[in-house]
């Protein structure tokens, strides 16, 4: 078990080690001036020092706000709407044609909309990105639970639950599989719209910002750690969060496998 | 008073291909601590009378008393098991899904442990309270789903084939379990099944039904001390009578 971890661990540091040496390679070429494409040292230097001053945190942190806002009231409004959808036949014939036909638009066209009605701020990024993790979280939901075995329905309801408890106890982990995955593409795509978003409707804070702001003064090395610090969060929240949540439930309790080689 | 009471229960199916008739003029009773087995090939309406005794499907003529009240949609006073292993919640322990029941019932954690425990040590199962359902055989799912049906102390136990995907070994232990569990708890009892051997084995009567639509043929009454021997010449001589009522006997009829 931790034998395999640290093989897993290892294999991914063996990508990351590649993929930078060849960055380096041909940042060192000189095919490309240094301003545009900084040598991997320049880059940690400048990363260190935003990590040092504290300038980085903040921005990450504005950045980590804005994504659980809105990702908060998209778990918020997704899961009851998605269980009220599959447990109830009026519901989702409402709410599926109004989702089908709001999905395909992209979270970020809605940007200008949004900064005519509510101007510039943190309104609009946490609005976009409810927008954008909404609907994986509503539809996963609605999905997971006509997934619920009615069988685990007629147990409880024999033994005595209640609408409440038949919610909480039944359905609710009954569909975990399916909304676990909600969950996980739910962020995802909030990850990637709250950055887009802070790139044209912040003002002056979140990691978003900063690469768009270095843009104007080719700070490529600004740019480039920003995106870095982007990259190890997501791959932080992704692998810690929603893996440990996955190993407590459901593959715990035998409603989903690891995958085995 | 009879304690189960089945007066004239007619059902018909509506499907998209038209009215399947489930069950036409079911009528039987039994006695407060009685083991009544359900036999009848595949497809006479044994899993549709004993939903509609668990109150899981209305019958269109006809109604169902137990101690006589009328049965009105599921309720307490009946425990049911399943024939499907996935019956149990698999996000629960053994010890979470006996104890279901009378967390519904509002019992204290504690003190439902302490019963749902009680209730595991009644099928053997004591060692594996905090096992997941996914670690245990099939066997052992079906002997929870029993602990699970009586630790909210129902008068009435429904049980539809709960043993028949188990192989051969398994259930004569599990057999031998149930009547075990029947001596002790004094559960009225309805058992379906199409197994005529695990019915003279369990049952005090044996109610046969018939297809296309379901009807009660007759009734037998299994008069064998217990325990019983499957091998003795009694024993054999109603399985004979049973498979003889079904047609299924030697000689074709
Ligand atoms: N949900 C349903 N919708 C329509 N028809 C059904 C439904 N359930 C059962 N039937 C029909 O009703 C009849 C009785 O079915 P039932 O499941 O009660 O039989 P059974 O005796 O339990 O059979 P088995 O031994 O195979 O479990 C069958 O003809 C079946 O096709
Ligand atoms: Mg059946």
């Amino acid at each position: 078990m931790i034998a395999d971890r640290a093989r897993s661990l290892w294999r991914g540091a063996v990508t990351v080690i590649v993929v930078l040496a060849i960055y380096e390679a041909v940042a060192r070429s000189g095919h490309f001036a240094p301003a545009l494409m900084p040598t991997l040292g320049v880059v940690l230097q400048t990363l260190l020092g935003s990590l040092l001053d504290g300038s980085m945190f903040e921005h990450a942190a504005a950045t980590l706000y804005r994504v659980l806002c809105g990702f908060g009231l998209a778990v918020f409004v997704g899961l009851p709407l998605g269980v009220l959808m599959g447990r109830f036949r009026p519901v989702e014939n409402f709410v599926l044609p109004l989702a089908s036909a709001l999905m395909p638009i992209p979270s970020l066209a809605w940007i200008p909309v949004f900064i005519l009605w509510l101007g510039l701020g943190n309104a609009v990024t946490i609005l976009i990105v409810l927008y954008a993790a909404l609907f994986p979280m509503l539809l996963n939901t609605w999905s997971g639970v006509r997934a619920v075995n009615p069988i685990w329905l007629r147990a409880a309801g024999a033994m005595g639950a209640n609408e409440n408890a038949l919610f909480w106890k039944v359905i609710i982990p009954g569909a975990s599989p399916f909304i676990i995955a909600g969950l996980r593409q739910s962020f995802l795509r909030a990850w990637v719209a709250v950055i887009g978003a802070e790139m044209l409707a912040a003002s002056n804070f979140g990691l978003g910002w900063v690469i768009f702001d270095a843009k104007e003064f080719l700070n490529t090395d600004v740019m480039l750690s920003s995106l870095i610090v982007i990259g190890f969060i997501g791959f932080v929240t992704e692998r810690l969060v929603f893996g440990s949540l996955e190993r407590a439930t459901i593959y715990r309790w035998g409603m989903a496998q690891a995958a085995k080689t | 008073m009879p304690h189960i009471e089945a007066r004239d229960i007619s059902l018909i199916y509506d499907t998209p291909g038209g009215a399947v008739p489930g069950l036409r003029g079911v009528s039987f009773a039994m006695e407060a601590s009685e083991f009544l087995c359900i036999v009848g090939p595949s497809g006479c309406g044994k899993s549709t009378l004993l939903n509609i005794i668990a109150g899981f499907i209305t019958p269109n003529v006809g109604e169902i008393r137990i101690a006589g009240q009328p049965v009105r949609g599921s309720g307490m006073d009946r425990g049911v098991v399943f024939q499907d292993f996935a019956q149990l919640f698999p996000w629960r322990t053994a010890l979470g899904n006996v104890a279901f029941g009378l967390e519904m019932k509002g019992v204290p954690k504690a003190e439902r442990e302490a019963t749902a425990l009680e209730q595991l040590r009644l099928v053997k199962l004591e060692h594996f309270a905090k096992s997941y359902p996914h670690h245990l055989s099939g066997g052992m799912q079906q002997r929870v789903a029993i602990a699970r049906a009586l630790a909210y102390n129902p008068a009435v136990l429904l049980m539809d084939e709960p043993f028949a995907a188990l192989d051969a070994l398994t259930r004569d232990d599990m057999q031998r379990l149930l009547a075990d569990v029947w001596r002790t708890t004094r559960k009225t009892v309805i058992y379906v099944t199409h197994n005529v051997a695990e019915a003279v084995y369990l049952a005090d009567r044996v109610v046969v039904m018939t297809p296309h639509p379901g009807t009660v043929k007759t009734e037998v009454t299994i008069k064998l001390p217990r325990p019983r021997d499957p091998l003795s010449v009694e024993f054999l001589d109603y399985q004979k009578e049973l498979l003889r009522l079904l047609g299924q006997d030697a000689k074709g009829h």
